[in-house]
C-alpha cells in the first residue's frame, strides 16, 4: 500500500486521476476503522490532510462555502450562527475525539444513510461541489448526491471540494434518536429549516431509508398551509394539528427497515414525533425573532 | 515508509512503516511508547487518546503518515520527570484507576479539558470524557479525580 500525500488541491486531483486504486482519507474516522479491521486493503491511501484549501470556509453572497475537510468541532464552534442545523447535528457526532478529526467531506464520501450531516444539508438546500483534474468542478444538489446505500454521485476521478450551504435565513432544528447522548449512530434523525425569505420549508430524514432524503410532500404541505392561513405574515402560533399532520407526512416519506438499532415501525413513529416537535420549536424561534 | 514526528518533545524517526498503520501502532510497537492503549481500534473507547498538534484524538484512527512532521504528546509526556502531573496524581488519589487500561486515554482527555476549561461543571466533564470508556470504576471516581485536579489547579 502506498501513502500519497499531496500538498495542494491540484496535486490531489492529479493523483486521484492517476491512481484509481487510492482511497482518499480525511479525518480517517471511517477509513481507518475499515483498515484496522481488514475490511479494506486499497492500493494506496490518498491523504487529504495537507491540502489547506479543504480546511477553509468563507461566506459569499449569503452562501457558506465549507471546505470538505473542515472538522465538526470547527463547525460547532465557528459556524453555528450561519449553519445552525449543521452545527446541531455536528454536535451529536461521536465524541470530542471524533469531532476533532471527522469531516463533512468524509460523511459525504461514506454516504451512510445514518450520517448526521446529511439531514441538515438536505433541509438547508446545500449543494456539493466536486472536481476532477480532467473536467474541473461541478455542483450536485445534496438531494441528488446520495444514490444508494453508502453510494454517492462521485465519479472515480473526482474528489469532494466543498459544500455550498445557504446561510440560514430562519430557524433550523436537528433531532436524533439513539441510546445515549454520545457515540451514537442514529436510529432515526430529522432536520428541518424554515426559510421565511422565500416562504419555504426544508426537511431531511436520516437512518430511515436507503439514503438520506427530503420529505418533499411534507415541505410543500406545510409551506402551503402557512401561506393559506396567513401565518408567514402574522407569525401566529403554529396549530398543533398542523404540526402533527406535518409529522405524519414526514414519516410517510421514509422507507425504513428493521435492523439491530431499531424496528421500521419505531423509526416511522419516532420520525413523526421528531418532525412535529422540531417544526414547532423552529416556528416558536421564528415568532420570538419577529 | 519513513515517519518522522515529534513525540513528547523528542524528534522520532522510524522506517519501514506500512501505509495502513495507525499512529497508535507506531507509538506502541515502533517507538516503545506503550502508554496509549489499544482496546477497540475503532474510535469507540478512547484508550488510545493522544494529543496531535495540541488536540486530543484517537490515535488508532490517525494513519501514521498523517502524523509526519506533527507534534504528538502521549500520556508518557504529561509527567515532569518522576513527578506526576496533577491530573495523574488526582486519578491515583481518588481511586479512579482500577485495571488501568482506560486511564492513559482518560488522563489525556481530562488534561485537555482542564487546559481549556479550568473549572468545568459536571455536565462539561461528562461531555469531555464521553469518548472514553471505563469498564471498572463506574466513572464516579473518575469524576471525583477531575474535580480534585480542577480544585488544585485553581489553588496553584
Ligand atoms: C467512534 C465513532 C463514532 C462515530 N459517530 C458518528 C456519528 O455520531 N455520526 C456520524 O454521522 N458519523 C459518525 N461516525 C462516522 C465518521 O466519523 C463520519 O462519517 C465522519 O464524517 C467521517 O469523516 P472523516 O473525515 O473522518 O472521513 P474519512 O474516514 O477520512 O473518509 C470517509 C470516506 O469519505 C471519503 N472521502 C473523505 N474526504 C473526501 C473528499 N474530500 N473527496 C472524496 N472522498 C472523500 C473517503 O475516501 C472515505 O470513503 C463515527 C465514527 C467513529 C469511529
Ligand atoms: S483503541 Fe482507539 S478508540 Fe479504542
Ligand atoms: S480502570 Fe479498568 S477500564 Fe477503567
Amino acid at each position: 500500500m502506498d501513502f500519497l500525500q499531496p500538498s495542494s488541491w491540484q496535486e490531489a486531483l492529479d493523483i486521484r486521476a492517476e491512481r484509481p486504486d487510492a482511497v482518499p482519507i480525511a479525518g480517517g474516522t471511517d477509513v481507518m476503522v475499515d483498515i484496522n479491521f481488514d475490511r479494506r486493503r486499497p492500493g494506496a491511501l490518498l491523504d487529504l490532510g495537507r491540502v489547506a484549501e479543504l480546511r477553509e470556509w468563507g461566506t459569499e453572497a449569503g452562501v457558506v462555502r465549507l471546505g470538505a475537510g473542515v472538522p465538526y468541532t470547527r463547525i460547532v464552534e465557528d459556524l453555528a450562527d450561519r449553519l445552525p442545523g449543521l452545527a446541531m447535528a455536528s454536535r451529536t457526532v461521536g465524541s470530542p475525539q471524533i469531532r476533532i478529526r471527522g469531516t463533512v467531506g468524509g460523511n459525504l464520501g461514506s454516504a451512510s444513510p445514518a450520517g448526521d450531516a446529511h439531514p441538515p444539508l438536505l433541509a438547508a438546500g446545500a449543494v456539493v461541489e466536486v472536481a476532477s483534474a480532467a473536467r474541473g468542478a461541478r455542483q450536485i444538489p445534496a438531494a441528488e448526491f446520495y444514490t444508494g446505500v453508502k453510494r454517492n454521485a462521485l465519479e472515480a476521478d473526482e474528489l469532494i471540494a466543498a459544500v455550498l450551504i445557504p446561510s440560514a435565513a430562519g430557524p433550523q432544528q436537528f433531532c436524533k434518536i439513539g441510546t445515549r447522548n454520545a457515540m451514537v449512530i442514529a436510529v432515526s434523525a430529522f432536520a428541518c429549516a424554515l426559510h421565511p425569505d422565500r416562504r419555504a420549508v426544508g426537511t431531511g430524514i436520516g437512518s430511515a431509508a436507503p439514503t438520506p432524503r427530503r420529505a418533499v410532500d411534507a415541505e410543500d404541505f406545510l409551506a402551503g398551509e402557512l401561506e393559506g392561513s396567513g401565518l408567514w405574515e402574522s407569525r401566529g402560533e403554529l396549530p398543533e394539528t398542523l404540526a402533527r399532520a406535518f409529522g405524519e407526512r414526514v414519516a410517510a416519506a421514509a422507507s425504513p427497515i428493521d435492523d439491530v438499532r431499531g424496528s421500521a415501525a419505531y423509526r416511522l413513529h419516532s420520525l413523526s414525533v421528531m418532525a412535529r416537535r422540531a417544526v414547532t420549536w423552529a416556528w416558536n424561534d421564528l415568532r420570538k425573532a419577529a | 515508509m519513513r515517519i518522522t514526528t515529534r513525540v513528547n518533545g523528542t524528534e522520532q524517526e522510524v522506517d519501514d512503516v506500512w501505509a495502513g498503520e495507525s499512529l497508535l501502532y507506531v507509538l506502541r510497537e515502533r517507538m516503545g511508547l506503550p502508554g496509549s492503549k489499544n482496546a477497540c481500534e475503532q474510535g469507540e473507547c478512547g484508550s488510545c487518546t493522544v494529543y496531535l498538534d495540541g488536540e486530543p484524538v484517537c490515535s488508532c484512527l490517525v494513519a501514521a503518515g498523517q502524523a509526519i512532521g506533527r507534534e504528538v504528546t502521549t500520556v508518557e509526556g504529561l509527567a515532569d520527570g518522576e513527578r506526576l502531573h496533577p491530573v495523574q496524581e488526582a486519578f491515583v488519589e481518588c481511586g479512579a484507576v482500577q485495571c488501568g487500561f482506560c486511564t492513559p486515554g482518560l488522563v489525556v482527555a481530562a488534561h485537555d479539558l482542564l487546559a481549556r476549561v479550568p473549572s468545568p461543571s459536571d455536565p462539561e466533564i461528562r461531555e469531555a470524557l464521553a469518548g472514553n470508556l471505563c469498564r471498572c470504576t463506574g466513572y464516579e471516581k473518575i469524576l471525583d479525580a477531575v474535580r480534585l485536579a480542577a480544585e488544585r489547579q485553581a489553588q496553584a
